[in-house]
């Protein structure tokens, strides 16, 4: 069924007796050509390219819960190509493209929102800083704007511009940032995916590879085996566990990040906005509650729910840059796992056992990069070889000294 | 979440900085290869359940703790002074 102004009438005048669930809910097979571990943006929109890019025919995707229900369901849902290093740039670029053409490509509405990213800078050195990531995002084909003191006070009048230690002295506007219904995201790859005939296998726990011989013949599953000739893992925040059951250790560790959503409010803040003195940022959601977050608890977690002390530090900084905050409720928070890299960049790339592929390290990045990452681990699972604008994001970086580390903090994953 | 300080006792976990996993007590020899060394620098077991990390009590008496730890309940099962545990290990 494809959805339309014309559908959406015609089921208004008849009952909204049409619709039909938008995917299967089928048995697992005993073998597949490809199976994705993984049911959240990334595994989803890995199994919709393969189908409709690369014609792939036998896919399924396996899911431990129900699809969408890990950080594709609790993010604060930014897209944004506003990177700095080669490695990134046009990786982050293709995925904001993909963005861009996204519901028509997949006839649903994830209501993208280009309403612009705008980076608070607030002093000479963060000026340079911005001036130079800017450069590098034009010369990486997205856009970046330096906007002075006025032209941030031109969109958000309200900010604390005269704050004593850090005054507001400008920022760097991303006019093609913004924000997009994060389940709607979800939905939308496995209505498409499953329409082309993708397995959406949910309720299912991987609970092992079988792996003779250095090669992966599939994966044992709380239903049952499932045989694979390629098995594709995109897990996030369980990516430690699950490749454990391969013996791999991997070069990541497991934090958590909060989020927080106010009361609902009418418009008043009509981009994204980051602070560049504490980490915080915000934006409205069409709902009209203000989402913002901050920085990770800081220590290796696996507990989806976050710690008192970032809720105060996250507070705090989003006061002292919005002062009219202090009468806003909150509403709501919560956490989600993040695998965080030793060097804040995700990896795309085969792991040493054929047939087993691995994408994640995503960080906190994770949704904006949804449909590049789908996109070329698509590539990766069909052709065996790595997209052009995935090259960088091999496991085995650190070993030969490739690191791609865009805020220089070293192998600390907690200060990525 | 509050930890024990050997030294000063229950804290409120503000007062520490956090490091990283306690693999930073076992750093190898500096000809073990590179293998030995990316799996140092950059390989985690990263366990979902008990896990060992490094704390400083920054705020207190700025001595550097082993903390055994569940990272799905965040229940803290032990905590050791980190010059006892590289003694121990010796």
């Amino acid at each position: 069924m494809r959805y339309s102004g014309l559908r959406v009438i015609k089921e208004a005048l008849t009952g909204h007796k049409g619709w039909k669930p938008h995917w299967r809910d089928p048995e697992p097979k005993k073998h597949y050509d490809i199976v994705i571990i993984g049911g959240g943006g990334h595994g989803l929109a890995t199994a919709y390219y393969l189908a409709k890019k690369y014609g792939e025919k036998n896919i399924a995707v396996i899911e431990k819960g129900w699809i969408g229900g890990g950080n594709v369901g609790r993010n604060t849902t930014i897209i944004r190509s506003n990177y700095l290093l080669e490695g990134n740039g046009p990786f982050y670029e293709l995925s904001l493209k993909l963005w861009e053409g996204l519901e028509q490509d997949f006839n649903y509405n994830a209501m993208v929102s280009q309403r612009g990213i705008l980076n608070l800078v607030h002093s000479d050195a963060q000026r340079d800083a911005a001036r130079r990531r800017g450069n590098a995002m034009i010369l990486n084909g997205s856009d970046a704007e330096l906007l002075d003191q006025d032209g941030v006070r031109a969109l958000y009048p309200f900010l604390n511009f005269d704050n004593q230690r850090f005054p507001i002295k400008g920022g760097l506007l991303h006019r093609r940032g913004g924000t997009v219904r994060h389940d709607a995201v979800a939905w939308g790859y496995a209505r498409g995916a499953d329409s082309r005939g993708v397995d959406i296998i949910q309720n299912c726990e991987v609970t092992g590879f079988k792996i003779e011989d250095g090669k992966c013949l599939g994966i044992e599953t709380s239903r049952g085996f499932i045989g694979a000739t390629k098995v594709g893992c995109a897990v996030a925040g369980s990516s430690g566990r699950l490749m454990a059951k391969a013996n791999m250790r991997l070069p990541i560790e497991s934090h958590v990040l909060q989020a927080f959503v106010s009361e609902g409010l009418k418009p008043v803040m009509p981009g994204v906005i980051t602070y560049g003195a504490g980490h915080f940022y915000c934006s409205q959601s069409d709902k009209g509650g203000l989402v913002f977050g901050g920085d990770l608890d800081g220590y290796n977690s696996y507990a989806q729910r976050g710690s008192l002390p970032v809720v105060e530090d996250v507070i705090e900084s989003g006061i002292s840059l919005i002062p009219a905050l202090g009468r806003v409720r909150m509403l709501r928070g919560w956490g989600g796992v993040m695998d965080m890299s030793m060097d804040g960049s995700p990896f795309i790339d085969k792991t040493h056992i054929e047939g087993l592929y691995f994408n994640g390290g995503w960080c906190y990045g994770g949704f904006k990069a949804t449909p590049a990452s789908g996109l070329c681990f698509a590539h990766l699972l069909s052709t065996d070889t790595p997209h052009e604008v995935a090259k960088a994001y091999r496991l085995d970086r650190f070993m030969s000294g490739h690191m791609i580390d865009e805020k220089g903090q070293g192998a600390q994953p907690n200060l990525h | 979440m509050r930890l024990t300080c050997p030294l000063c006792g229950e804290r409120d976990r503000r007062e520490f900085y956090y490091k990283g996993d306690a693999i930073a007590l076992n750093r190898p020899a500096p000809d073990a290869g590179t293998d030995a060394w990316d799996d140092y620098l950059y390989l985690r077991d990263n366990p979902a359940g008990v896990t060992k990390d490094l704390w400083q009590h920054e705020l207190g008496c700025s001595a550097w703790i082993v903390v055994e730890r569940n990272t799905v309940t965040h229940e803290v099962l032990s905590t050791a002074l980190a010059s006892d545990v590289k003694k121990a290990t010796k």
